[in-house]
């Protein structure tokens, strides 16, 4: 009798399953979840009760850093390079089509309108650094952002207003931005904050 | 990469009748691969939280003026003072300057100034919360609690607050602030910024230089 013959083990795995598993996550993943929006400066949002969820489309998010600079963002490139050129009529700055171009694919901007020509011929990586020194002017002097905001509005009649500050802004910053929202009329808007439980109220 | 392997049939073109057994078997392998890298992907550049608002409506500035808002305050109002370090004072009704004691202090915990409205709201509170129980058992629907919550909350009977904030405070302050609302279900209140009499009343009091810095 010859010695007991070594099984030859497949060493195959059955990888069908596995794979079942990972295309359900990722199903998954892709439709609940919403690309993370970069950001010039990070902001912790205050926590609060309400439920509201944000709107996904027509919004205008201002962004409020602890130091009381502004950012704006809007969520359609073509919004952004309509209210550029607005801007630039109104400051007397040409912009050309490569950059207006270039200005509705960024995210966030807060550059003064004075840099902007200057801010977009730096490379992608330099912009991001350099943009958190800028933010949008807006104080009584030179009050840019009132002119973005307003002619956000002229552009998309639809646009929904989003404050999003941090958590140790002074108020004053604050009661700035809210000063100018009121001067044109904005007077409903939201406020961005993050979910804390509700507690029970009881008598 | 799929590999089909077909066995015993090389050559063998005489037998036309015998059915090719053929081995359809797939390496998922590279398939897996491929979508635990997806996966990580999306894992990492995306959020799966919506961020939360707070809806706010402020008045408009040309309609209101300090006369009417004096007119809501008499006997239902509160009035809110947010100050340095997270601290809270508030007073009942108007101003009472003569009185030291008029002004109290608290904070914007759970225990602060969530159970003076409270008590102030103690009507409207108690019935939410039988509207909630109503709700809960199916008893009315959900339209139908939001429009008596919100008929109770814009009661003409029900406290109206006043949230005024100092240079000091913070933006978290304020927001603390509205979610208190919020929670114990008051409709009606505004932000307003402060008076030179309740900066007054609040140096009286804590001697913490509110008024220094005044913009």
């Amino acid at each position: 009798m010859p010695a007991e013959k070594v099984k030859k083990k497949s060493t195959f795995i059955d990888m069908t399953a596995m794979s079942d598993v990972t295309v359900l996550l990722l199903t998954f993943f892709m439709l609940t979840s919403t690309f993370i929006q970069k950001e010039p400066v990070t902001v912790n949002t205050p926590g609060s009760v309400s439920e509201i969820k944000i709107p996904e489309k027509n919004l205008l998010q201002i962004l409020i850093d602890p130091n009381g600079k502004v950012f704006l963002n809007l969520d359609k490139p073509q919004d952004k390079v309509e209210v550029l050129k607005k801007m630039g009529e109104t400051y007397n700055i040409a912009f050309t089509d490569g950059e207006l171009k270039k200005f509705g694919l960024s995210n966030s901007f807060g550059v003064p309108v004075q840099g902007i020509k200057e801010f977009l011929s730096l490379p992608a990586e330099e912009q991001d650094k350099v943009i958190m020194n800028y933010g949008i002017p807006a104080d009584s002097t030179d009050n840019q952002f009132k002119a973005w905001v307003k002619f956000a509005r002229e552009v998309n009649k639809d646009l929904i207003i989003a404050i999003k500050a941090d958590q140790n802004t002074p108020y004053p910053m604050i009661k700035n931005v809210m000063n100018t929202l009121q001067e044109l009329r904005e007077n409903r808007y939201n406020l961005i904050t993050s979910l804390k439980n509700a507690p029970e109220t009881k008598p | 990469m799929a590999e089909l392997i077909t066995k015993g049939n090389k050559g063998d073109v005489s037998k036309k009748g015998k059915q090719k057994k053929i081995n359809v078997r797939v390496d998922f392998t590279p398939m897996v691969d491929m979508n635990m890298l997806l996966i990580t992907f999306f894992m990492l550049c995306t959020s799966l939280i919506k961020p939360q608002t707070m809806e706010i409506s402020m008045p408009s500035k040309d309609k209101v003026t300090e006369e009417e808002q004096n007119k809501v305050k008499a006997s239902k109002a509160i009035t809110v003072l947010l100050g340095k370090d997270n601290k809270v004072y508030y007073y009942f009704g108007e101003p009472d300057y003569e009185n030291p004691d008029f002004l109290k202090e608290t904070d914007l915990s759970s225990d602060g100034l969530r159970q003076i409205l409270l008590n102030r709201n103690e009507e409207i509170v108690s019935k939410i919360n039988d509207l909630k129980k109503q709700k809960l058992n199916l008893q009315i629907s959900d339209e139908e609690f939001k429009k008596q919550a919100s008929e109770l909350k814009n009661d003409k009977n029900s406290p109206v607050v006043i949230i005024k904030p100092t240079e000091f405070s913070t933006y978290n302050n304020m927001v603390e602030a509205l979610d208190e609302m919020q929670i114990c279900n008051i409709g009606r209140y505004a932000i307003v910024d402060i008076a030179e009499g309740d900066i007054l009343l609040l140096d009286n009091l804590t001697h913490d230089n509110y008024a220094v810095n005044k913009m």
